[in-house]
């Protein structure tokens, strides 16, 4: 591979995904590449490079941006989240939302489902509490492949080992063989959608909590600034955010700001300014308020 | 400092799982078996069992059996690490007091991702 098409890759998967990679991850893009060169019967990168720029070579584009996405998750990956989630987000959206019974969840990096079915298992253990409520969970994810695998649920015997309580998996899971389905309840919880957080996204409606985890780590300032900015305008003044355990807005945006004793999760800036249980609040005069009930719309998606 | 007890009758399983749980900062020590593993206990309660199921003279179903009835034995905390891998067998040893579960092969990830769940780390 070339210098040029060294950068000429790197300007793509900027463009294309938002991912940034620094001077020395030649070895990253061979790696990842060099299989997707072979399966479409192309000898080298530099003739995968050669192929991208033809006419018609969408579909090998796709290929190239998805293979250069890093896409490992857990179940319950890092816990304090989800323990936050059952016992200080769901709590307090019960007492918001009480008259409405309705809670949007977004997962907007969703990969092979861990995360959104995670919640899905929090919601369930939680459902008690939640009766005649009507919860939905939106898993996106700019990969079609990963989206497969969550949509199909079914997950290696290694894979259920690393966070998912055994309890959860005799609960929820279904065994076949050497893998393990995740139960069709749960399943039935979690809609799946392609999408790319580089484009606009304000068409899912408004949510009232957002997990974004483990990818904007790997874009630059400016593209996290401005995706951060758009998930604020579809939370309402109550609403959360949570990010990975090496992301921050600090520093970033004023657009969220971090909860105190609450690592991880962020309300936005509204928030604090004064607390709102209205269903669209937003304190800020200058905020036109969002239009209401986004939820018909997305309802008869399934 | 913690320390866990590895019941396997393996002893290349039993090196394995020893170098891990000392890179986690637990003292080990080691039975072939559940008999063996059953007076050791009544010596010293460990703070945590990784417990094999097949082993001979005793299973490692019939030793947490055993242990639960043992004056303190409440207190280890056990988690099963065996070949079973069917629900069957996951929801007898959880039925029989077990604190979690480990179907073989497992890696590091997984026995500190269990051992976490059952608040050893
Ligand atoms: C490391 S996974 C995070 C999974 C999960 N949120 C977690 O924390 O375990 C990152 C995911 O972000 C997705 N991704 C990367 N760039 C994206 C973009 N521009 N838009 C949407 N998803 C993207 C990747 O496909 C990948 O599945």
């Amino acid at each position: 591979m070339t210098p040029f098409e060294y950068d000429y890759l790197r300007g793509f998967l900027k463009q294309r995904s938002g991912l940034v990679l620094s001077n020395e991850k030649q070895y990253l893009i061979e790696s990842r590449l060099l299989p997707v060169a072979r399966k479409a019967s192309l000898p080298s990168i530099s003739a995968l490079v050669a192929k991208m720029k033809e006419p018609g070579a969408g579909v090998l584009c796709d290929a190239v941006v998805e293979a250069m996405t890093t896409n490992e998750s857990f179940f319950f990956r890092d816990k304090v989240p989800f323990e936050h989630f059952t016992n200080t987000m769901l709590p307090a959206m019960l007492d918001a939302r009480a008259r409405d019974r309705r809670l949007r969840i977004w997962c907007a990096a969703a990969s092979t489902g861990q995360e959104p079915y995670s919640l899905a298992m929090c919601l369930k253990e939680a459902e008690a509490r939640l009766a005649g409520w009507r919860i939905e969970i939106i898993g996106t994810d700019l990969s079609n492949e990963v989206l497969e695998k969550a949509r199909a649920g079914v997950y290696s015997q290694f894979e259920v080992q690393r966070g998912l309580p055994i309890n959860h998996l005799l609960k929820h899971f279904v065994q076949n063989g050497d893998t393990w389905q995740i139960s069709s309840t749960l399943r039935g919880m979690v809609q799946y959608r392609k999408l790319n957080l580089l484009e606009n996204f304000s068409s899912l409606g408004q949510f009232d909590i957002v997990f974004c985890r483990n990818v904007l780590i790997y874009f630059d300032n400016q593209t996290k600034i401005d995706i951060l900015g758009r998930i604020a305008k579809m939370l309402p003044a109550d609403g959360f955010l949570v990010l990975g355990a090496a992301e921050t807005v600090v520093g970033l945006t004023d657009a969220f700001k971090p909860m105190t004793d609450k690592r991880g999760l962020y309300q936005t800036a509204a928030a604090g300014a004064a607390p709102s249980t209205q269903r669209y609040g937003t304190t800020g005069a200058a905020t036109p308020a969002p239009a209401p009930t986004p939820y018909t719309r997305l309802a008869t998606v399934r | 400092m913690k320390n866990c007890l590895v019941v396997d009758d393996s002893s290349v399983i039993r090196k394995v799982a020893r170098r891990i749980l000392e890179d986690l900062a637990f003292e080990t020590s080691e039975a072939e078996d559940g008999m063996k593993a059953l007076d050791m206990c009544r010596k010293e309660m460990p703070s945590a069992i990784l417990l094999d199921w097949n082993m001979p003279v005793m299973d490692g179903l019939e030793f947490l059996a055993q242990l639960r009835r043992e004056p303190g034995g409440e207190k280890p905390k056990v988690v099963f690490c065996t070949t079973e891998n069917d629900v069957a067998h996951i929801a007898k040893a959880m039925r029989a007091g077990a604190d979690e579960y480990i179907m073989k092969p497992f890696d590091r990830e997984i026995v500190e991702a269990k051992f976490a769940e059952v608040g050893l780390i």
